[in-house]
């Protein structure tokens, strides 16, 4: 198949970007997006052009690196998935597809499609962890039985892979689906449950910090998340934080 | 002169005792030393989360830009542990023998023995961090079998286990990082080992985002980098898993052992296209439930290919279930190398099913209607038709495997609840890495290595879901211990200066190297050469191996190597995000690793696990081992390029297993 891709260009976090153009053609269907990628940058650097810098490095969608707005969608067309496992059978011969990276003030461009996601890890610092140590002098681990319908949920909210489409896509570049996954996945467990106040204050004043926006409870981050994370994880987070402020002041 | 350090007395005492003999620091001199830890994988955070919480002052290093994303986060199948829930017979022994075993007797009963010994305290560890690990009906932890074993001893979450744990010790590295006790430098690349008085004192880092060069003392360096498939071009690994640190550290002095041990795992997705960039693995917990064949007849291979037939129109009597019917006490469930070699030997034959002949089947129908019965019969449904127990029975495989087969459909358009799936080997796990003793530290003093990139548990094949456990072991359980007796020592030393003259010298070094690559007026991408490469060690260091062909090997690896120097071309600077130079620099050493790979085998005159030489085999095609002879670890020392590196032999002392011929018939 033949395409054209328009690709945004941006030298570093303070040079202004453009859209640049590529005809492709050729394009095997069951190539990757991001494969395709690559024949482009071989291209380029045959023809001793820079290359388009991306994130990436799984390559099958579990390391949350990569990272491209494709057509106006946060890791482009369909459900459940991430950019790295987008194939190019789904887009159409002679399509126009349009990449861009990231948009969000808390998340810079660091060049070309490759942003600063470090904001994400602040916000696990701040509290997205039990407080045990490593030691190893802990209890046994069926000394605790978890109802499997609370183990299959927290597991839900775990499958996060912290790649921020769901920053990408919101209108407002609001964290909360992020956010309220690693606070639903600690809260729902017996192990998280003693510091699940103090947790989920510390992290929503970190993301307010980063300059993450307001959620106004569009439901655009669900949609594209790759991961299927519910947006009922930040009605759970917003029911936490209401009542950890209301008992801890 | 190489000392493995193994303490004296009984097998299931050594660890303990050793624990108690060896030398303390005290809290407050923790706070006046320094420690790099490289890598953010399993091992790498596990460490660095809890040395920083002994006290140590922790400086942690990634390539990625965020230390969750390490390789280790996509690992799928599940952690191996000897917790006996399952009653089914398992003990710390049984664990340990499996692995010696199954690594076909070329790993340390020592080593492998405290594995198996802490193991069961990583499950404690990881549930008290929160990893939502499947469980059953009665809320206690659920269990699967992996492949090689005959007990259910493998812990999981879902098809997503190694992100699960990662993600546990990740929270514990950002624990420490928030209390400031580990100094984390995302997007950051070791790039060389600082020596001084013949101890690792440092390293020179590379910041990925400026391209700044930067020194970084310690007074002691660990090594978590991760293991080195990707020599191979296409691979399970990810894109950036890379041998650089380790080989730097080689070149310093380090001896790298067992270098040619690889692992081919039997279950990946086929290759599709030369612009192929990857391999994915269908993780080996499928094999539990899914049966793998070929067709007996070659007239249904032939038409299959030419799309006339379709796989499900074979009967039970035209398909061949080749693992069953060569090994009938572990059919399905062999180890990988044997699994991948049988798979190899009926595509070779000309039984491959797909238009490369270069894949067989894995099928589910059987699990289909095996669990839908059950499923029915406990819903109470007695007179269930074919089609309702085949839904039911669906319905419970995906609960177990969806996400892998979604990510199956994702890449192959094909729906695997529907027809087989399509699997051919491909490059995983590297058992070689850097030599360790069991004090986990390499022949350079305050070197230390672990997880996939030392060499010490897997002897020459590693079973399924032992990784993710060793990774752990090490980070968790073992280095904040060996580490602390040889730091005693150094309590008195202060901080060393990153003024040096050894800094300066090994900066100045890495400068020249990158400045040469940047400077070369070349005409060829890097990951040409990647390619060439990975097809060479494929086609003769790969599944199986003989002398000519690995001959051929070094002289062609060498030949590319001066190519690579004279031909590469890489765009931009050297002072900027540029993830060609990255790649430039990691491809530079594969080029070097994979020559010294060829010599490995070539110096190992039998086969053993997942190291087949063709002129060692049994007359049924089994691994010939010669322990007469080969009964070492092969540590190589470097003496500048890969040729003149001088092997050192380590012999293996089996106090407590019986060498054998591992048969799984
Ligand atoms: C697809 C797949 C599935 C798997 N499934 C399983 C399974 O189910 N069970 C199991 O037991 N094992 C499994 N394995 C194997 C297992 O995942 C790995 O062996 C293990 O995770 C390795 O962990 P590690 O900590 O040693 O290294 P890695 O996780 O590879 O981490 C390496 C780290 O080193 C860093 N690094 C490397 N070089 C440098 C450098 N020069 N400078 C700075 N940083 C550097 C990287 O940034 C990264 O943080 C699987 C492997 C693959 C590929
Ligand atoms: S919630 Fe979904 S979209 Fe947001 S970071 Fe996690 S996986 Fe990505
Ligand atoms: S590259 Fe890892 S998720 Fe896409």
């Amino acid at each position: 198949m033949n395409i054209t891709l328009k690709v945004w260009r941006q030298k570093g976090p303070n040079s202004l970007g453009k859209m640049e153009t590529h005809p492709m053609s050729n394009v095997s269907e069951d190539m990757s997006f991001l494969e395709m990628m690559d024949v482009l940058n071989d291209k380029l650097i045959r023809e001793g052009n820079e290359p388009i810098a991306f994130d990436h490095d799984c390559r099958e969608g579990i390391c949350g690196s990569c990272s491209m707005f494709i057509n106006g969608e946060a890791h482009g067309p369909g459900r459940n998935v991430t950019t790295c496992q987008l194939h190019m059978r789904s887009f159409k011969d002679g399509e126009t597809i349009h990449v861009e990276p990231w948009r969000s003030a808390a998340f810079p461009v660091i060049k070309d499609l490759a942003v600063d996601r470090s904001a994400f890890d602040r916000i696990i610092q701040s509290g997205g962890y039990v407080s045990v140590n490593t030691s190893g002098s802990t209890q046994d681990a069926n000394a605790i039985p978890i109802p499997k319908h609370d183990a299959d949920e927290a597991f839900d909210s775990a499958t996060c892979i912290g790649c921020g489409a769901c920053v990408a896509t919101c209108k407002n570049s609001s964290a909360m689906l992020f956010v309220s996954a690693k606070v639903s996945q600690l809260s729902l467990l017996p192990q998280g449950k003693p510091e699940k106040k103090e947790r989920v204050i510390r992290m929503v004043d970190q993301m307010d910090l980063e300059g993450f926006g307001n959620c106004t409870n569009t439901g655009a981050c669900e949609v594209e998340c790759p991961k299927g994370i519910s947006i009922t994880n930040i009605a759970r987070m917003n029911r936490e934080f209401l009542s950890s402020n209301l008992t801890s002041k | 002169m190489l000392d493995s350090k193994i303490p004296k007395g009984p097998l299931a005492d050594k660890w303990s005792k050793h624990k108690n003999d060896i030398n303390l620091v005290n809290p407050a001199n923790k706070r006046l030393i320094d420690v790099i830890v490289v890598g953010t994988g399993l091992a790498g955070s596990s460490a660095a989360a809890s040395l920083a919480e002994l006290g140590y002052n922790v400086k942690s290093l990634c390539f990625q830009d965020s230390p969750r994303r390490a390789h280790s986060i996509a690992a799928q199948g599940g952690i191996n542990a000897a917790k006996n829930y399952q009653n089914d017979g398992d003990s710390v022994y049984r664990l340990f023998y499996d692995t010696v075993k199954g690594g076909d007797y070329r790993s340390r009963e020592a080593n492998v023995y405290r594995l198996a010994e802490v193991s069961a305290n990583i499950i404690d560890q990881c549930v008290a961090q929160g990893v939502p690990f499947a469980r059953e009906y009665d809320g206690l932890l659920d269990n699967r079998s992996f492949g090689g074993v005959l007990v259910s001893r493998t812990f999981y979450a879902k098809g997503q286990t190694g992100q699960q744990l990662l993600l546990g010790a990740y929270s514990a590295l950002s624990r420490q990082i928030s209390k400031g006790k580990v100094n984390m430098l995302n997007r950051h690349e070791m790039m060389d080992i600082v020596k001084i008085d013949g101890k690792a004192r440092g390293i020179i880092a590379r910041n990925l985002i400026t391209g700044e060069i930067e020194r970084h003392s310690a007074h002691a360096v660990v090594l978590c980098t991760g293991g080195y498939g990707n020599v191979f071009y296409l691979s399970t690994n990810a894109m950036g898993s890379n041998v650089s640190a380790a080989w730097r550290a080689h070149k310093k002095g380090s001896f790298f052992a067992n270098t040619s041990f690889t692992q081919i795992h039997p279950t990946c997705i086929p290759v599709s296209g030369h612009y192929q960039s990857k391999l994915t693995l269908m993780s080996e917990s499928l094999r539990n439930d899914g049966r793998i064949w070929v067709p007996k007849n070659i007239e249904d291979v032939i038409a299959i290919r030419e799309g006339k037939k379709r796989p499900t129109e074979l009967s039970e009597e035209e398909r061949d279930y080749y693992l069953e019917r060569r090994y009938p006490a572990f059919g399905n469930l062999v180890p990988r190398d044997v699994a991948s070699r049988a798979a190899k030997e009926r595509c070779d034959a000309g039984f491959g099913v797909n238009k490369t002949g270069q894949a067989v089947y894995l099928d589910f129908s059987s699990a289909f209607f095996r669990y839908g019965k059950t499923e029915a019969l406990t819903r109470g449904i007695k007179d269930a038709s074919q089609a309702e127990i085949l839904e039911m029975g669906r319905a419970v495989v995906k609960s177990k495997y969806g996400n892998l087969f979604d990510m199956y459909k994702q890449i192959t358009a094909e729906n695997p609840y529907e027809t087989p799936m399509m699997i051919y080997p491909a490059v995983h796990y590297t058992m070689g890495g850097l030599w360790v003793d069991y004090n986990l530290m390499t022949t350079v003093p305050g070197l230390f290595a672990a997880g996939e990139a030392n060499f010490s548990d897997h002897g020459a094949n590693r079973l399924g879901a032992s990784a993710l456990m060793q990774g752990l072991a090490d980070g968790y359980f073992v280095l904040p211990y060996t580490i602390g007796d040889y730091l005693s020592d150094d309590i008195r030393t202060g901080e060393i200066s990153t003024d040096r003259p050894e800094f300066v010298e090994a900066e100045k070094n890495v400068k020249s190297q990158i400045a040469a690559l940047i400077n070369n007026k070349g005409d060829v991408p890097v990951d040409d050469f990647h390619r060439r490469l990975g097809l060479i060690m494929w086609n003769k260091c790969g599944m199986s191996r003989n002398e000519k062909a690995l001959k051929e090997a070094i002289k062609e690896i060498q030949e590319l190597r001066q190519e690579f120097y004279a031909r590469v071309s890489i765009p931009g600077s050297s002072n900027d995000f540029n993830p060609e130079l990255d790649k430039a620099m990691r491809v530079g050493d594969f080029l070097e690793l994979g020559e010294s790979m060829c010599l490995d085998a070539l110096a190992r005159d039998e086969s053993c696990g997942g190291h087949f030489r063709e002129e060692f085999q049994t007359e049924d095609g089994e691994a010939l081992r010669d322990d007469l002879n080969y009964k070492f670890v092969s540590a190589w020392e470097c003496k500048g390029v890969p040729s003149d590196a001088k092997l050192h032999k380590e012999d293996l002392v089996y106090e407590n297993i019986e060498l054998k011929q591992r048969s799984y018939k």
